[in-house]
């Protein structure tokens, strides 16, 4: 018997058929793992021996047993919180001063975009010998240029977490092109609009400006905080060996659930910690969504 | 209407401070101190990279000394085959090759497929299938790691490229996107004219929608390429004997195997690894920051 098929049931056919990797990848190679490590995390698992249920024990030492976890989980936060809005901030003004019909504009922002290219281990072993108590580059400037003498940054304490920030910094370029962008298609006629109502730049900049990329904003911050939370690579090169160091002060969550897994292999744990911190980012997701769905103004309702 | 009104004013001693009260001097002000801060941010910026080059090209000695030198006494461009002699770093370039070209021919092909899919195929459940493409990007890595890596080991794929290669070839949820959303903008008219003529929806996306997208698949091709050029995590996780290792697992490494850190040694190989991605940068970077803005405004 011939199948005899419609137009439309050939498209969703075709359909299915094309995407159809994804969605074997996405079965295979994400929920089936997620599911698995939902199951681990409830687990006593070292993958020779088969997993041993321990129900929530993973949770209750994670939360009443384990001070390594509530100093990742405040290395990890501190950091968040300090990087991610200081990097809207600096990237934001970045391009509204680009956005001045400034000369030379596409060079400015090549030369800004260039750190983003470079990211992961060449990055953090260029910070690491910047940021060298004697002989790097940011204490020499420090003396030089306001006659302090600089901290020993990833060497004590209450300077790593800065350290990081600082470095951080220099790599605002991918949410700046994204700034850009959104302040060139900003209607002009608003600005002269606001401009024979008698508003001065700042209350433009507020009025007319921030309204109207806030959400490029709200996308930055959310795919910010979710980055940062994930924070590993910087850690693991900046920290003697991927130990977290001095005294756990480099400790991010992502270091120290990499050690859980790979170190002492106890994979139950660290898929515990795992899960914990896929709801941190949910919730924090959705948090950011209700508090900013008033101050947010998508342009034509959306 | 006059000119920023400023003719009603009262009159100042000087031409030049009459010129600044007005909307046009204003403006030119503005913009005066806006290039003048950008100009100062840019040198701030471009000082790391400067430093990077300049310490790979010291000696040792030159590296530790106060104050530093921004330039060496003597060139030291016998750091360069130092370096990348001390570990092998040829055999870590070729790694990284292989892994990051096998990647990018997957990501190309199946991303491009699904998000032609995804743009122009009308079928039960597409907005929703969508929806969850989106969502996995939220998934963080660590959930999948743990996980994934047990998979891996019990396929006995540990210590081979395959972990790193084949996951690829499955489609990624940003690029899906960033094609998606640039098929989108093609008019319809013309896949439509060539279905009419008879094509096939494979050859429809072969004929029309692969020569109009190739701006977007170039995007897409740079991602790919710097991700996975960059890459520490997976490689640190999945490849362990020495002949099988990355540039960036390998710099890492370098690190530890030398007594005193030779800072000149590890700017020299760094700059070697960072360079296929900042030459990329330059000559491509029309589609670097095209790609960036089609991600994060147009989302």
């Amino acid at each position: 018997m011939r199948l005899r098929l419609s137009m439309s049931q050939k498209e969703a056919l075709a359909f299915y058929l094309l995407v159809s990797p994804w969605v074997v990848g996405f079965l295979v190679f994400q929920i089936g793992p997620m599911l698995a490590s939902l199951g681990f995390s409830f687990a006593k698992y070292d993958i020779v021996r088969p997993p041993v249920w321990i129900g929530l024990n993973n949770y209750e030492e994670m939360f009443f047993g384990d001070p390594l976890f509530w100093q990742a989980l405040k290395v990890t936060g501190t950091y968040t919180f300090l990087a991610v809005p200081l990097g809207i901030v600096f990237s934001l003004f970045l391009a509204v001063m680009l956005n001045q019909r400034i000369p030379a504009l596409s060079i400015f922002r090549t030369i800004f975009y260039l750190p983003s290219v470079i990211s992961g281990v060449a990055v953090s072993l260029l910070w690491l010998w910047m940021l060298n108590p004697t002989f790097g580059l940011i204490n020499y400037l420090l003396r030089v240029l306001f006659g302090i003498q600089g901290p020993k940054w990833l060497l004590s304490g209450p300077w790593v977490i800065p350290s990081f920030v600082l470095m951080s910094m220099w790599s605002v370029g991918g949410s700046l092109v994204i700034y850009l962008a959104a302040l060139q298609s900003v209607p002009t006629e608003l600005y002269e609009a606001a401009s024979l109502d008698g508003a001065t730049a700042w209350r433009r900049f507020w009025h007319v400006t921030l309204p109207m990329i806030s959400p490029v904003i709200l996308f930055t911050f959310i795919t910010g905080i979710i980055g940062s939370l994930q924070t590993f690579t910087q850690a693991y090169v900046m920290s003697d060996r991927g130990r977290g160091g001095p005294h756990y002060a480099s400790l991010f969550y992502g270091l120290y659930l990499f050690q859980n897994a790979f170190r002492y292999f106890r994979m139950g744990y660290a898929s515990a910690l795992a899960w914990v911190l896929f709801l941190i980012i949910l919730l924090l997701t959705s948090l950011t969504f209700k508090l900013s769905s008033e101050r947010v103004f998508y342009a034509g309702g959306r | 209407m006059q000119e920023g009104g400023s003719v009603n004013k009262p009159l100042y001693s000087t031409r030049g401070w009459l010129f600044f009260r007005s909307r046009r001097g204003a403006e030119a002000l503005t913009r005066v101190g806006a290039t003048a801060i950008i100009l100062v941010c840019a040198v701030i910026i471009l000082i790391p990279a400067a430093w990077m080059l300049s310490t790979s090209l010291k000696t040792l000695q030159e590296v530790l000394t106060f104050p530093p030198k921004w330039i060496p006494d003597s060139w030291m461009w016998s750091n360069y085959p130092e370096a990348l002699t001390f570990l092998p770093f040829d055999i870590y370039f070729r790694n990284t090759a292989l892994i990051t070209f096998a990647v990018l021919i997957g990501d190309l092909l199946t991303n491009s497929l699904v998000a032609y899919a995804f743009a122009r195929l009308r079928a039960p459940g597409r907005e929703i299938l969508f929806t969850l493409v989106l969502s996995t990007m939220m998934v963080p890595y660590q959930v999948l790691m743990t996980p994934q890596y047990v998979l891996f080991h019990r396929l006995g794929w540990v210590d081979t490229f395959r972990p790193l290669v084949i996951p690829a070839w499955f489609g990624s949820a940003f690029l899906i996107f960033l094609l998606r959303q640039f098929y989108r903008g093609i008019p319809s008219e013309l896949d439509d004219a060539a279905r009419i003529d008879g094509c096939g929806f494979i050859s429809t996306w072969w004929r029309i929608m692969v020569p109009l997208s190739l701006p977007a698949l170039a995007s897409a091709a740079i991602f790919s390429f710097t991700y996975n050029w960059n890459d520490f995590t997976a490689p640190l996780i999945y490849l362990s004997s020495p002949g099988k290792m990355t540039l960036a697992v390998g710099l890492a490494y370098f690190r530890h195997r030398y007594g005193a850190t030779p800072w000149h040694l590890l700017m020299a190989a760094s700059v070697v690894a960072v360079l296929p991605c900042v030459v990329l940068y330059f000559t491509a970077q029309k589609y670097f920051i095209q790609g960036v803005v089609v991600t994060g405004v147009k989302g």
